[in-house]
C-alpha cells in the first residue's frame, strides 16, 4: 500500500518535471530578460509620466505631458532628422560596401585569412581612438582631408559647420568600424550556399554577376534581414560617433548632428536634469524603432523572395534533369 | 599643471586642489565646531572617505593629517575626470546613499547643488570667517546663508599675449607696457585689436565665444534674476555684448576656433591668434600646445574688472555619518597653509586671502612665460574680481545655448547675429 502511494507520487513527480522543466531550462534568459529589459522598460514610461529631475527624483504625475513638450520642441524634430539621415547615409552604404567586399572575399584569392581579419581590424579599434583619429582628419582648418583636397584646389569642406557635411563624416566612422563586422557575416552565409547551384547556372550560362544577382542575393536573404534589423537598431541609436565629433558633445551649434540619443542625454543630464522629459524621447524612439524595424522586414523580404522562388525552381528542375 | 591635457569644454579643467589648514581645529581645543552632538569626540576613532577628481594634491597632506590625528583614517577615491566625478556625485545624491564623507565639487555644479541644501552639511564655522576671497565664499553660499562648500582653488583670469607678435606689429612689447595699453575696458581691449589688425596677419582673439564667457562673468545677473526668474531674452547687457562681440568678430579680430577643437590644438603652433583669455590654469594648457613657441607673455590686467574662470570647493554630504569630522577634515584641508602645500606640488591656485599673500606664491615665475611673476600677477588678478554672478538652475543652459548662438555667427558662419538671436530666444524658451 505504501509502495503503491510513493509511486503514484513518483509518477506524478515524473509527470511534472516532463511538463515543467523545459520551462525551467529555458528561464534563466526570461528572468534576465524581465530584470534587465521588460522592467527598465516600463519603468521608463513610468517615468516619462512624471516630472522627474536627476537629482530631486520623482516630482508630480503630468500625464503625457513630457510627450507633448518634446514633440513641440524644434531640437526634438532636428535630432530626427539627423538620426535618420546618419542611419541613412551610413546603414545603407555599409549593407552595399560589405556585400561587395563579401563577395570578393568569397572568390578563391591568395592570402584568404589574412583578408579575412584584415577587414575586421577597423573593429577591434577601440571607438575612442577612432574618434581621436577622425576628429584629426576631419578638422575644419586644419584637417587631413581638407589639406589633401587643397592640393586639388578644392575649396575646405566645412565639416562641423554644414549638415549634411558633418553627417557625411560621421557616417564615414560609422562605416570604418561596422563594415567589416558585417562584411564577415555575409561571407558566412555565402559559403554555406550550396556550390551545386553555382555550377547549374554556370551550365546555364549565367556570368559571374548574373549568379550573384540570382543566387547569392536571394540565398542571403535571411542573413540581410538579420543584418538590416540589427543595423537599424543600432543605427537609430547613434551616439558615441556624433556625440565625440566636437568637444562640446551638444552636436554643433546649430544642432547639426544632434542626433535623439543625444537629445535624450542632453535633457536627462545636461542642464535640464529632466529624466521625464529624457525618458518620454526615450520612449517615443522605441515605438519608432519597432516601426522601422517592421518596415525593413517587410521590405526586405519582398525584394528577395521573388527571385529566390525562381531560383528554387531552377535548381530544383535541375536535380530533375540530372 | 597639466591637468590641461584632458579637454573639457566649458569649464577648467580641473581645479585643483587644496589646501590647507591649519587650524587644526581637530586636535585643539580651542575653536569647538558649533554643531554638537554624541559623536563630537575628536578623539573617538572613525574612517573618513574623501573624493576628488583630477588632481587636487591631496595625496600627501592626507597623511600628514593622519599621523597627526591617530584616530582618524582618511581614504581618498580619485576620479580620473571631473564629469566621472559629477555623474558619481548626482546618481548617488538621488538614491540617498554611497557618497563619501567629503565630496569635492566643481564651481559649475554648485548651481544645482544649491537646489537641494538639505543634502549638504552647513559649514558656516568661526574658524573659516574671512578665509576665502569673498566671491569665493559667495559662490557657495545658498540665499539664505547657507555654506555648501570650503574653497580649494580659483582660476582667476589675466590677458595672455604673443609678444613676438606685439612687436612685429608695432605694438608695445614689454608686459608692463602690455598691461597699460590693453587699457581697462572691453572697448579698450577690442580697439588695440583694431590697431593689431592693421599691422598683424594674425587674427587678434581666439574667438568670440572665449571672449564672451569672460564678459558675461563680469554681470552680476546675466540671465536671472535674484528670484531665479529668467531674464536673458530681455536683458539688454545681455544683448549688448553679444552685439560687441560680434561686431569685433565681423571686424576680422576672430580665429573662429571652437576652444579645445583640434582647429584649436593646433593653432598654438601656427600663430593661431596673439591674445586670449587667461585663467591661471590655462598656463598648463598653453605650455603644452605651444611646446617649442617663444613669446607667450601675461599681462597684469583684465578688461572690464577682475574675472574667474572655475576653482573647486570641498562639501560635507548630509548622507555621511561623520559631519563633525568630516567637517573638521575639510577645514583643516581648505586651510592657507594646506593650499600653498598644494599650491607648490599641483600649482593649484589658492582661493584664501592669506595664502594669496604668501610669499611662496607670490615668488613663482613661469620660465615659459618669458619668466613673468604669474604667482604676483594672478594673486593680484584674484584680489581685481569684484562681482560674483549669480547662477542659478538654468545658468549653464542659457550659457550653452549663448555659446552656441555666438558659435554658429563666429565659428560656422551658418547665421547672421541678428538670426542666431531669434534661435537663441527659442532655445532658452525651450529649457522652461
Amino acid at each position: 500500500m505504501a509502495s503503491a502511494e510513493s509511486q503514484g507520487w513518483r509518477q506524478k513527480l515524473s509527470r511534472l518535471d516532463v511538463k515543467l522543466s523545459p520551462y525551467i531550462y529555458i528561464s534563466p534568459f526570461f528572468i534576465l530578460f524581465a530584470v534587465l529589459g521588460l522592467f527598465p522598460l516600463a519603468y521608463t514610461f513610468w517615468v516619462s509620466m512624471h516630472n522627474w529631475n536627476l537629482i530631486g527624483g520623482q516630482g508630480a504625475f503630468v500625464g503625457f505631458d513630457n510627450y507633448t513638450h518634446v514633440i513641440g520642441q524644434e531640437f526634438f524634430w532636428r535630432g530626427m532628422r539627423n538620426t535618420f539621415s546618419i542611419f541613412i547615409l551610413s546603414g545603407v552604404t555599409q549593407t552595399l560596401a560589405a556585400l561587395a567586399l563579401a563577395a570578393v572575399l568569397n572568390q578563391n584569392i591568395r592570402a584568404k585569412t589574412f583578408w579575412r581579419m584584415g577587414v575586421l581590424l577597423p573593429f577591434v579599434i577601440a571607438p575612442v581612438a577612432v574618434g581621436v583619429i577622425f576628429s584629426k582628419m576631419f578638422a575644419d582648418q586644419s584637417g587631413l582631408i581638407n589639406g589633401m583636397l587643397a592640393w586639388f584646389s578644392i575649396d575646405p569642406v566645412k565639416w562641423h559647420a554644414g549638415v549634411l557635411e558633418s553627417h557625411v563624416a560621421i557616417a564615414t566612422m560609422v562605416n570604418f568600424r561596422w563594415t567589416g563586422y558585417v562584411t564577415l557575416i555575409f561571407l558566412a552565409a555565402m559559403q554555406a550556399i550550396p556550390s551545386e547551384l553555382y555550377e547549374a547556372a554556370l551550365l546555364d550560362g549565367a556570368n559571374r554577376m548574373r549568379q550573384f544577382v540570382s543566387i547569392t542575393i536571394p540565398m542571403l536573404r535571411p542573413t540581410i534581414i538579420f543584418v538590416v534589423i540589427t543595423a537599424t537598431i543600432g543605427g537609430l541609436q547613434i551616439f558615441d560617433e556624433p556625440r565625440v565629433f566636437d568637444q562640446s558633445g551638444l552636436g554643433g551649434s546649430d544642432r547639426q548632428w544632434m542626433t535623439v540619443t543625444m537629445y535624450i542625454y542632453e535633457l536627462g543630464w545636461g542642464s535640464q536634469k529632466s529624466f521625464g522629459r529624457a525618458a518620454a524621447v526615450s520612449w517615443i524612439l522605441f515605438l519608432i524603432i519597432i516601426l522601422v524595424g517592421v518596415l525593413n522586414f517587410w521590405i526586405t523580404q519582398r525584394i528577395s523572395s521573388g527571385d529566390s522562388k525562381k531560383v528554387e525552381k531552377a535548381a530544383a528542375t535541375k536535380e530533375v534533369a540530372a | 599643471m597639466r591637468t590641461g591635457a584632458q579637454r573639457r569644454p566649458l569649464f577648467g579643467q580641473f581645479l585643483a586642489v587644496t589646501l590647507a589648514a591649519g587650524t587644526l581645529v581637530a586636535c585643539g581645543g580651542g575653536s569647538s565646531s558649533p554643531s554638537s552632538s554624541a559623536t563630537t569626540d575628536p578623539k573617538a576613532p572613525v574612517t573618513l572617505t574623501v573624493a576628488t577628481f583630477n588632481e587636487f594634491g591631496y595625496d600627501e597632506l592626507i597623511k600628514e593629517y593622519m599621523a597627526a590625528n591617530p584616530n582618524v583614517k582618511v581614504e581618498h577615491k580619485k576620479a580620473a575626470t571631473a564629469n566621472e566625478a559629477r555623474d558619481n556625485l548626482n546618481t548617488r545624491l538621488a538614491a540617498g546613499s554611497g557618497l563619501s564623507d567629503i565630496e569635492a565639487v566643481e564651481v559649475d555644479w554648485l548651481a544645482e547643488l544649491k537646489q537641494y541644501p538639505d543634502q549638504f552639511v552647513d559649514l558656516n564655522s568661526d574658524s573659516v570667517k574671512g578665509r576665502w576671497v569673498e566671491w569665493k565664499t559667495a559662490q557657495a553660499t545658498t540665499t539664505d546663508g547657507k555654506l555648501i562648500g570650503y574653497g580649494t582653488d580659483i582660476g582667476p583670469e589675466a590677458i595672455c599675449y604673443r609678444a613676438d607678435l606685439f612687436k612685429a606689429a608695432g605694438l608695445p612689447s614689454d608686459r608692463a607696457e602690455v598691461a597699460k595699453a590693453l587699457g581697462t575696458s572691453w572697448d579698450d581691449y577690442f580697439a588695440l585689436g583694431e590697431q593689431f589688425k592693421a599691422k598683424s596677419k594674425v587674427p587678434w582673439m581666439e574667438s568670440a565665444g572665449a571672449v564672451y564667457n569672460a564678459m558675461v562673468n563680469q554681470l552680476p545677473n546675466a540671465y536671472e534674476d535674484k528670484d531665479g526668474k529668467i531674464i536673458a531674452g530681455e536683458n539688454a547687457e545681455v544683448k549688448a555684448l553679444y552685439d560687441k562681440v560680434l561686431a569685433a568678430s565681423a571686424k576680422g579680430l576672430s580665429a573662429h576656433l571652437a576652444q579645445w577643437s583640434d582647429d584649436w590644438t593646433g593653432s598654438f603652433q601656427r600663430d593661431g591668434f596673439a591674445t586670449m583669455m587667461c585663467p591661471s590654469w590655462m598656463l598648463g594648457v598653453i605650455e603644452g600646445n605651444a611646446a617649442k613657441v617663444t613669446g607667450w607673455d601675461i599681462a597684469n590686467t583684465f578688461p572690464g574688472g577682475g574675472g574667474n574662470w572655475g576653482g573647486s570647493f570641498l562639501t560635507v554630504p548630509t548622507q555621511g555619518k561623520n559631519h563633525d569630522a568630516a567637517k573638521r577634515l575639510a577645514d583643516w584641508l581648505t586651510a592657507p597653509e594646506q593650499q600653498i602645500k598644494a599650491f607648490k606640488s599641483k600649482g593649484t591656485f589658492p582661493s584664501q586671502v592669506q595664502a594669496l599673500s604668501s610669499a611662496d606664491l607670490t615668488g613663482t615665475t613661469n620660465a615659459f612665460f618669458n619668466g613673468a611673476p604669474t604667482g604676483q600677477i594672478f594673486s593680484e588678478r584674484a584680489k581685481a574680481v569684484t562681482v560674483a554672478p549669480f547662477k542659478g538652475p538654468k545658468y549653464s543652459g542659457i550659457n550653452d545655448a549663448m555659446q552656441q548662438a555666438i558659435g554658429r555667427v563666429d565659428i560656422d558662419k551658418t547665421d547672421d547675429a541678428a538670426s542666431s538671436w531669434e534661435k537663441f530666444l527659442t532655445a532658452i524658451k525651450a529649457l522652461g
